[in-house]
């Protein structure tokens, strides 16, 4: 996440440059001549965000603390396939006219600046980062959606000839369909391209390097769990909740940029509570959090949640703030849905560390569970994006797994008969 | 929350369909003069929820828009605490209108009342046996009823016998209301088993939610002036709750297009009539002939179901909702109308019968199938459905002949009881019914009130997916618009002591 502050002078003016990459408030325009996102091949999602915190007196009104004043920054978000400095050559090549236009509003950037170097110290790392199916890049999303939506209409077309076949013989005949569509040229199914060795060995040790620390900490933590719980829950029974109805005309322009696709964006922001436990309990918690979105919830879903494509939670200003950002199939209202039902204890971790948030109890019970609370919380600390790029429209996370496993299923040289029915039902 | 229910303070629609009464109809009305309307308000015989012996004959129901409150002269901080769907309005934003389908021909534009500066102030249903329903009408609009109202729109409805304009009968499955106050639901858990029975605070304000919390309404300050005979909230004991045993009604017009539906699926059958029956059961999820799903029963009993009524409207009850659907397909299409408008899920897919499955399953792994996790929980979006027919009903010859130039319109009344629009309504409108990606489909929306406006980026959403045996997937293509959308706005139903603050406002 590239984060800059703007020069207060120029917000008006970056405002409006932001919106003009838009063909309607919340439709970005793919093309358009500042950002054409849609050249970026190994660009799943993108986004310019104005993080503009309406919520910092609340750190006032619940501690009694002076609000601290904060520059007014902008964000830019990507998730991508391939290396950071890799991205970043390939934006500043295809879009240096646009992005020096959007960063020249901000402070620290000018005319002589090295567009991708400025990008790289203006970065700031998330500290836990959710991929809903690692290493699938957008060749293979576009290839595997090629595929499915071939071999659907192959079997629609065909329906009556498929009908009299056994699922031997469909499996076949799916097969040779594909290898001629291949042959062809209509269709590609490219092989993953290998990931480079020193970020598996990266990964490998991150892999076993957290657990380990986490075992040699455990002597540690269990001293000092005693003193944990009685200070959050002294803490937990005082700590104010702010989460009033948010206002008509802030609901109105979160609406306004919702709801064009089948997938919808969503960033928010708020305040750290004061003092040394809150904020460690939130270092710890999200340093382990994203030891299991980087080893565990890599395949379709994280913990109960199937419809997040990426998410992260970044660190603002000293760990003073902490930014949410996510892509989410569906609307805002399923998205709290899914939060409460089936991740309450989840968000309660993290968020309940937040200024405001409902009252939680050991951490993770109640909280989000304050269903009406929480979904003010939620919506007063989301800030309208400016610029929202997806890839693939039309297009959920579940769609995607299931090309996935449509591609699998085509590569695969026998099924038994249970799961060749369950694999054709995919179609 | 009181520890027993008040029927007297609660309009009757909420507990009673009023099937008896065979007539209906739902005047829509702006208020002209406002003390006449008052006095009219004030006098006005609005049935309870109480159970009357001998059971009355005819009975009146009132309910406001948030235009109608205004119209009132209810103080605008009052009128702020209202949920802010019912205050932003059925159509009240191009955002919404998006998640409700209310795009294309279903568009606000197009609506007849509703829509842009046609809201209404009021709705006024009034419900009759067969043959008194004028009389009634007579007799309830008293001396000032000219004076106080115009009316924007006259929505009669017929005497249907139970069915809906395709010819499948409507509304059997319905939420078991926890009138007694026993349900408690779990919080800090999940619910394991899918349930009928549903906490009173779905239907109505002023009790406990599925989330053991009070859904937030209308709370007035006690020294506001007049609000002197409302109760205290039981989460706010200095405020006076204005929304206790009141509730949120949604109308809708629906139109339904019975010569095409029948004349489509004729056309997909072949011109078979046996096909085309099967066909429109698939559609609906239940049989044509008698309400059964196609699913089968269940061995256990679903809590909730079969627990009301005499003996023969128990066991009528059971047979047709002692189901729960299979998770992957089964007989009854993921896509039917009824799998949509209720999964009949429990909060957690599969089963949880040991602590490794529960455990695991908390963190979304140990399913088999790919689908579990994909819908939300059911108990949280349930609607007590009201409606009624409108419009000439076709016989089953009728319908496959081609509308004639002259055709009346037909279709449903829609109208839906709920304590959060949002969670409830516009969820189930938006999520379930419109959304294409239900389920873990693709190309498809609601066969029956789906819009079948393209997504962009995917192949169609005009189809319906009927699953066979063999795993194949049968598609049927093109299937078109049913159902049109020719109004609908969001109603507050108040208490009858509401109701009596309302009409009176001393500010």
């Amino acid at each position: 996440m590239v984060v800059a502050p703007v020069k207060i002078e120029q917000e008006a003016e970056l405002r409006k440059l932001l919106g003009s990459m838009n063909e309607i408030p919340g439709r970005v325009n793919p093309t358009n001549p500042i950002v054409p996102f849609q050249q970026f091949g190994h660009l799943h999602f993108a986004r310019f965000v104005i993080l503009d915190d309406h919520t910092l007196d609340d750190i006032h009104t619940a501690f009694g603390l002076p609000p601290t004043e904060y520059p007014l920054y902008l964000a830019f978000l990507a998730d991508f396939d391939g290396m950071p400095d890799e991205f970043r050559a390939e934006m500043a090549g295809k879009a240096a006219k646009g992005l020096r236009r959007i960063f020249s509003c901000c402070q620290g950037f000018n005319g002589d600046s090295d567009l991708a170097n400025w990008m790289k110290d203006h970065e700031i790392p998330a500290s836990t980062a959710y991929v809903n199916w690692l290493g699938r890049t957008v060749h293979q999303i576009r290839e595997e959606n090629a595929l499915s939506a071939a071999l659907k209409l192959h079997l629609r077309e065909n329906f009556q000839w498929f009908q009299s076949k056994t699922p031997l013989q469909i499996h076949e005949a799916l097969k040779k369909f594909v290898q001629k569509e291949i042959s062809s040229g209509r269709l590609t199914l490219s092989d993953s391209q290998p990931t480079p060795f020193s970020w598996r060995l990266r990964n490998f040790v991150h892999l076993i390097g957290v657990p380990i620390l986490l075992l040699a900490l455990v002597p540690l933590l269990v001293l000092y769990l005693p003193f944990f719980i009685l200070q959050l829950r002294t803490r937990e029974k005082r700590d104010l909740e702010i989460a009033p109805r948010p206002s008509h005309e802030h609901e109105e322009e979160l609406a306004r940029l919702e709801d064009y696709d089948v997938t919808n964006q969503f960033t928010a922001m708020g305040s750290i509570k004061p003092g040394v436990l809150r904020s460690w309990t939130l270092i710890f918690i999200l340093w382990v959090l994203d030891w299991s979105t980087q080893h565990i919830f890599i395949r379709g879903h994280l913990a109960r949640v199937p419809t997040i494509h990426f998410a992260r939670w970044v660190f603002l200003d000293q760990k003073k703030r902490l930014l949410f950002a996510s892509n989410y199939d569906g609307s805002l209202q399923s998205y709290m849905d899914d939060f409460i039902n089936k991740v309450g204890w989840g968000l309660n971790l993290v968020f309940s560390n937040g200024v405001g948030y409902p009252n939680t109890n050991w951490l993770v019970l109640d909280g989000a569970k304050d269903e009406q609370k929480f979904k003010y919380f939620i919506r007063r600390h989301q800030l309208p994006t400016e610029v929202w790029y997806k890839a693939y429209p039309g297009l959920t996370a579940f769609d995607l797994r299931r090309n996935t496993l449509i591609r699998q299923g085509i590569e695969k040289s026998f099924m038994p008969e249970a799961e060749f029915r369950q694999w054709l039902a995919l179609l | 929350m009181p520890s027993s229910v008040n029927y007297a303070d609660i309009q009757g629609l909420v507990r009673f369909g009023y099937g008896k009464m065979a007539e209906a109809s739902y005047l829509l009305l702006n208020i002209k003069n406002v003390a006449a309307a008052r006095r009219w308000l004030t006098s006005a015989p609005v049935s309870s929820a109480l159970e009357m012996k001998p059971p009355p004959t005819a009975a009146l129901q009132v309910a406001f828009t948030r235009e109608g409150l205004e119209k009132l002269e209810i103080r605008p901080s009052v009128i702020a605490s209202f949920s802010s769907a019912f205050l932003s309005g059925m159509a009240g934003n191009d955002n919404r209108s998006r998640r409700l389908g209310d795009t294309g021909a279903n568009s606000p534009q197009t609506w007849s009342w509703g829509g842009n500066g046609k809201v209404p102030h009021m709705i006024v249903m009034i419900f009759a046996e067969s043959g008194l329903l004028d009389r009634w009408r007579k007799s309830i609009e008293g001396e000032f009823w000219e004076l106080a109202f115009e009316e924007v729109e006259y929505l009669p409805t017929i005497v249907s016998d139970g069915r809906e304009p395709f010819g499948f009968l409507d509304g059997i499955s319905q939420p078991d209301l926890d009138w007694e106050l026993s349900r408690i639901p779990p919080i800090n858990s999940d619910q394991l088993t899918y349930t009928n029975l549903v906490c009173l605070g779905e239907f109505l304000l002023g009790y406990r939610n599925e989330y053991g919390r009070f859904t937030d309404r209308p709370l007035l300050d006690s020294r506001e002036p007049g609000c002197g005979d409302l109760i205290e909230a039981e989460d706010h004991q200095s405020k006076k709750d204005l929304g206790l045993n009141g509730t949120y009604l949604v109308v809708r017009q629906l139109e339904q297009d019975v010569h095409g539906f029948w004349r489509f699926l004729d056309k997909v059958a072949g011109s078979n009539r046996e096909l085309r029956y099967k066909l429109a059961e698939a559609l609906v999820g239940r049989t044509l002939s008698n309400g059964e799903p196609l699913t089968r029963m269940r061995r256990n009993p679903v809590q909730g179901v079969g627990s009301r009524g005499d003996a023969s409207e128990r066991e009528l009850d059971i047979k047709r909702n002692q189901f729960t659907f299979e998770m992957e397909g089964g007989p009854c299409p993921i896509g039917a109308h009824v799998r949509r408008a209720n999964p009949r899920n429990a909060d957690v897919p599969g089963e949880n019968t040991t602590f490794i499955s529960r455990v695991t399953h908390r963190f979304g792994f140990g399913h088999k199938d790919i689908y579990a996790d994909l819908l939300a929980s059911t108990r949280f979006h349930r609607l007590l459905r009201r409606g009624r027919e409108y419009g000439k009903q076709l016989s089953p010859e009728e319908v496959l002949q081609p509308a004639p130039s002259t055709d009346s319109e037909r279709g449903l009344h829609f109208v839906a009881i709920n304590a959060n629009i949002e969670r409830q309504f516009e969820f189930v409108q938006d999520a379930w019914m419109m959304g294409t990606k239900f389920g873990g489909l693709t190309d498809e929306s609601d066969p029956l009130l789906g819009t079948r406006l393209a997504v962009p980026g995917c192949i169609s959403a005009d189809g319906f997916s009927l699953p066979q045996e063999s795993g194949l997937c049968r598609h049927i293509p093109a299937l078109p618009q049913f159902i049109t959308v020719r109004g609908g706005a969001y109603f507050f139903m108040p208490s009858i002591r509401a109701l009596a603050y309302i009409a009176r406002n001393a500010t």
